[in-house]
């Protein structure tokens, strides 16, 4: 395979971006449909030749090819390097992030028919696809953490793409300034990496870090790189930013949430994974982050009205799981208990392969809740309800998906889920016992959904139920596409590949701790059968009897209101910089303003409020010179 | 005395007196502008004619090095976007068109002048030259701001000159000399390095410069005098004048002061954080593009005096340069930059006639090449790939964390995130905001020309900053 190809993978995103920002909206604006075209050839095209590197990794021995690298940058003695990554891992993320984009690209035909920013919308989704594909591709943690930003700052925009809207503005903003938090520690750690160890290469660090660091250095280290992980992830405590995400396109959300942005911090953590489970600290504190976040999310996900919302949570208590997976297989690691030879594989396949399956019955459950919202104009479950009948395929496809998600055999999400909770078990019991409750709560969580949006009577207010109409077949198809995925994907060899262990279709069935989760799960559907299905329990008396705790996950915890007021407005905005402020704004031009508002002739106001100024001005210099004097003889 | 070695600084001069002939007998004015252009063309090949050249004139007063040579490049090239960029705007100037670009010839000539000269009395003479250029150019459109910033900047100016003679006198009254070299010598030699008048000295040294590359607490004459500017001069003031800041002090406290650098990288790594953090926090709530620029230029001579900062962590003896040069790397990244931005800035708000970004909404739709250019600049300014306010990051992070001051690096990269935020504001303002009116946003051709040539200079030192780098390492070679 010519090294082209790789790099034709995420540049012919890129070139579909250039195409649409500088031909299509420019010139033929009159035609938008074909922005939606170009990106949906370029990204069809990129799927295809990841395919092919998929074909080739699978044939090359250790499955891994080598690509040339070239010379970028050369600083002092240290050269820094452009290269391209083909193993396993990153073939694997080619496919979920090319074929997940592909999917939605063509459902946002649909979706976005008619709006406006329609060209801007697909170069944007383009650069994104290109910023995830290029991420992925990355041999060294510079361009890799470029990418990272590039993937930052797409979503910024994608986010806030109805920008007329005061809610997405400031959804985009917090995604961009959270997740920002995340990044101060991401660099950091490169930074700190690439000064102990003069390597950005990750393949070098991969020895050279736990070489040449000491043990609470490496700690550090990978507890800055995890800090990206965490905030590009959605992991508690930087978790806030992707409930409010949805205000972007319903696509884009399923972008996301299933493909790009968040995985790439599950994909930073099993990328840089030798490296974590260096440390025992580091991967232990992985573990138990995730593991946490996995109950936390879901419990919030129990109360949530908005059907995107409940499907955010999901998210991030899925990627709890991810990380969970890995840190749980990195302790077994770190503490000897497995070879690293065989556990570092072992803990990358462990957790890529629910990111696999996830992408896909992700991306179907938000494309779902697209359609539902294209039918009854809301996203507020409360005014949905008996949609099954108006949307066959949308219910069926949305049943399967949750189905995947709740771990029903032989759905794809049983086949990755067991193997976490089956790691989880012999490393960290205390984690496997969260998780186990979190399989109850995922099952409920989205059955409650499912009974709430597509069974009983439509009980929306706008219209009658005659309205209601099935989505149009440019969105059903990759619909129906993906609802295939979401059962077969679990059936690929992606864990054998990546050097994981293999399953047996059946077999998996006679271990009892897939009995145990299936019975937490089957539990979980039945509950909530009960509730809102057939009203044997009344969700309203269940509230009052336990409002304490609904209260506190239907109020997230307090912690949006703890951030915003707190952190973020209170200590960063209203404090420091309204303090720079007032001394701009009242001792600069207060001398001008004051001076000038007393005086009754202005030109003699004019003249005084600049001799007042300049005084300010020269006594500032002066000012300045005793303290810097000062400062010298008292610290010398 | 060999007077070739002076032959680009002579021939500007020339230029500049042509320039005052010529405005008597021609008409048509745009025939100044060009020929001023035109006219840069021979200092320019005097200088390159000299590439290589390393000799002393003139009692020692005199340098012509590889640093000499390189800033003069530096100017000319400056000088040259900036007077494209007048052309238009000189409309706006009732009379004396040929005393503005006379004025901006004899500027660049001042500061030719400063980065070649190695003593004190011919340095604080160049600075004048330079600073009365300047502050009669910032009073030329006459209107109220105008003359308010003019004289603001003379009188402020004034005082940074007496401050700065202040210094200079107790470093020559400690030595005994005022040539770089021999202040050098007597610091060894006569056992000076505890002395607390050399430090005392060294300080209003410091304040003085600081002044001209608008360093906290120096900067706050920036704000006003930026705004009430003729925007070309507010481009020249904030690259070239400041360019010119940074080489003196190159010169200065690493030729003469090398010996104390202790006592010196101190107050320039702890000004550099407070210079940028003030920069760019302030930066973020001006409403007004040009007062925005002006802070965001005090954030960058921040990142700038990291460059300063680690020059003097070099250990005796130690191999590579990278203080140095990452700075007069910087320097070159940041005035292509910063020209790019004030380039586009001219030719959008002489059409609408305004300076607050509010106005520049919609920009996109009415003119789209400027705002790409104008966005593209930002970025650079951000220090986002592939641009080369990126590579010039990187090589001046780099330098300090080699150096050890991985705090100050820490400082200016939470600083550089602090600062996407009002840079990527103007880009959304321009591309995302509701245009206000349908009318196109024309530009004449000079503006258009400077504007591409800034550009691409910032895209190309983004991707291959390789020969730049190779002229500027060898630009600071000859310091110790």
């Amino acid at each position: 395979m010519p090294p082209e190809v790789a790099l034709a993978i995420f540049l012919l995103p890129f070139l579909s971006f250039v195409v649409i920002a500088f031909v299509i909206r420019p010139f033929l604006n009159n035609r938008p449909q074909l922005s939606g075209y170009v990106t949906i050839a370029s990204i069809g095209i990129s799927l295809l030749l990841s395919l092919w590197v998929l074909v080739e990794v699978i044939k090359s021995p250790g499955h891994e090819l080598s690509m040339p690298d070239y010379q970028w940058l050369a600083i002092g003695d240290t050269a820094i390097h452009i290269g391209v990554t083909l193993d396993a891992l990153a073939a694997v993320m080619l496919i979920v992030v090319t074929s997940v984009s592909l999917l939605v690209q063509v459902y946002s035909q649909g979706y976005m028919r008619g709006d406006p920013g329609y060209p801007r919308y697909f170069a944007f989704m383009s650069l994104f696809t290109c910023s995830m594909l290029g991420l992925v591709l990355a041999d060294n943690l510079l361009f890799l953490y470029l990418f990272w930003e590039g993937v930052g700052l797409c979503s910024y925009l994608l986010i806030g793409f109805w920008f007329h809207k005061p809610e997405a503005a400031r959804a985009a903003t917090k995604a961009f300034v959270v997740t920002r938090l995340g990044d101060f520690g991401f660099l950091a750690a490169i930074l700190f990496l690439y000064a102990k160890t003069g390597t950005f290469d990750i393949a070098e660090l991969y020895v050279l870090a736990p070489a040449l660091l000491s043990a609470t250095a490496l700690t550090w280290a990978a507890i800055g790189v995890f800090s990206g992980a965490v905030g590009k992830s959605a992991q508690f405590p930087l978790h806030t930013w992707l409930p409010d995400a949805m205000e972007g396109p319903t696509p884009v959300s399923a972008l996301i949430h299933a493909a790009t942005m968040v995985a790439a911090g599950v994909y930073l953590v099993a990328r840089m994974f030798p490296v974590f489970a260096s440390s025992t600290e580091a991967i232990t504190t992985v573990a138990i982050i995730g593991g946490f976040t996995a109950i936390f999310a879901a419990s919030m996900g129990l109360v949530m009205n908005d059907i995107k919302r409940v499907l955010a949570y999901s998210t991030i208590s899925q990627l709890g799981y991810m990380m969970l997976g890995l840190g749980a297989v990195g302790v077994a690691v770190a503490g000897g208990v497995l070879e690293p030879e065989h556990g570092l594989m072992l803990g990358v396949a462990v957790g890529i392969f629910h990111l696999f399956n996830h992408a896909f019955f992700k991306a179907l459950l938000f494309l779902g809740a697209g359609s539902v919202n294209h039918a009854t104009g809301t996203f507020d479950m409360r005014e949905m309800g008996g949609l099954r009948k108006a949307m066959p395929w949308t219910y069926l496809t949305f049943l399967i998906a949750s189905l995947s998600i709740a771990g029903i055999w032989p759905l794809s999400g049983f086949w990755s889920k067991e193997g976490i909770l089956a790691h989880a078990w012999e490393s960290t019991p205390i984690l496997f016992y969260l998780a186990m409750i979190t399989v109850f709560m995922t099952a409920f969580y989205m059955f409650r959904v499912v009974f709430l949006t597509f069974g009983g009577e439509y009980r929306g207010q706008s219209e009658g139920s005659h309205g209601l109409h099935e989505s149009p077949l440019v969105m059903i198809a990759p619909m129906v596409l993906l609802a295939i995925l979401s059962v077969v994907s679990g059936w690929l060899p992606i864990s054998e590949l990546l050097g994981g262990e293999s399953h047996s279709f059946f077999g998996a069935l006679a271990s009892p701790l897939a009995w145990a989760s299936l019975i937490l799960a089957g539990l979980g559907i039945l509950l909530a059968y009960a509730i809102y299905s057939k009203k044997w329990l009344s969700a309203e008396s269940l509230r009052q009897r336990f409002a304490p705790l609904y209260t506190l996950f239907s109020r997230k915890y307090w912690l949006d209101e703890l951030y915003e007021s707190v952190f973020v407005v209170r200590i960063l905005i209203d404090g420091l910089f309204a303090a720079f402020h007032w001394f701009d704004d009242r001792v600069v031009d207060g001398v001008v303003n004051g001076v000038a508002g007393g005086t009754v002739a202005a030109g003699r106001g004019i003249r005084r409020a600049q001799t007042g100024q300049l005084q300010a001005y020269g006594l500032a210099i002066f000012i300045g010179i005793l303290v810097i004097v000062a400062c010298l003889f008292i610290f010398d | 005395m060999n007077l070739y070695l002076l032959a680009p600084e002579i021939s500007l001069c020339a230029l500049a007196l042509v320039v005052i002939l010529l405005d008597l007998f021609i008409g048509r004015k745009w025939i100044l502008g060009a020929v001023s252009i035109a006219g840069l063309i021979v200092p320019a090949a005097f200088t390159i004619a000299l590439w290589g050249t390393n000799e002393t004139s003139f009692n020692g007063m005199l340098v012509v090095d590889q640093f000499s040579l390189f800033f003069n490049l530096f100017f000319l090239v400056s000088t040259a976007l900036v007077l494209l960029s007048s052309t238009e705007y000189a409309s706006k100037f009732a009379a004396f068109r040929g005393e503005y670009y006379a004025l901006v010839l004899l500027a660049a000539m001042g500061m030719m002048l400063m980065a070649s000269t190695r003593e004190l009395i011919s340095i604080y003479i160049a600075l004048e030259l330079t600073g009365i250029s300047l502050y009669a150019l910032t009073g030329f459109l006459k209107d109220p701001k105008s003359s308010e910033a003019g004289l603001k900047y003379l009188l402020l100016g004034a005082v940074a000159s007496a401050v700065l003679l202040y210094g200079m006198a107790l470093v020559f009254g400690l030595t005994g000399t005022t040539h770089l070299e021999g202040i050098k010598a007597a610091i060894s030699a006569e056992g000076l390095l505890a002395s607390p008048a050399l430090l005392m000295g060294i300080v209003l040294l410091v304040a003085g410069f600081g002044f001209k590359i608008a360093t906290v607490p120096f900067q706050m004459w920036v704000p006003d005098v930026y705004e009430g500017a003729p925007t070309p001069i507010t481009a020249y003031l904030s690259v070239a004048s400041k360019a010119a800041g940074f080489a003196v002090i190159l010169r200065v406290f690493y030729e003469a002061l090398g010996p104390v650098s202790l006592d010196w990288s101190i107050i320039f790594a702890v000004l550099a954080a407070i210079t940028m953090t003030l920069g760019n926090v302030v930066a973020i709530w001006q409403t007004n593009i040009k007062r925005m620029l002006g802070y965001s230029s005090i954030a960058q001579a921040g990142y700038l005096m990291i460059g300063l900062a680690t020059v003097s962590a070099l250990e005796p003896g130690a191999i590579g340069s990278s203080g140095p040069s990452a700075l007069v790397f910087f320097l070159a990244c940041y005035a292509l930059t910063n020209l790019g931005a004030f380039i586009a800035i001219i030719a959008i708000s002489n059409k609408i006639d305004s300076d607050e970004i509010s106005d520049y909404s919609g920009m996109a739709r009415r003119a789209p090449l400027l705002s790409l250019a104008l966005a593209l600049c930002l970025i650079s300014l951000i220090g986002i790939p592939p641009t080369a306010g990126f590579m010039a990051k990187i090589y001046i992070f780099s330098a300090a964390v080699d150096y050890g001051l991985i705090w100050l690096v820490i400082v200016a990269v939470i600083n550089t995130v602090i600062s996407a935020y009002y840079y990527l504001r103007v880009i959304r303002v321009m591309f995302l905001g509701a245009p206000l009116s349908e009318e196109r946003v024309p530009s004449s051709g000079a503006l258009r020309a400077a504007l591409s040539f800034a550009c691409l200079g910032v895209l190309v030192l983004g991707i291959y900053p390789w020969v730049l780098l190779r002229i500027a390492e060898a630009a600071v070679r000859m310091f110790p």
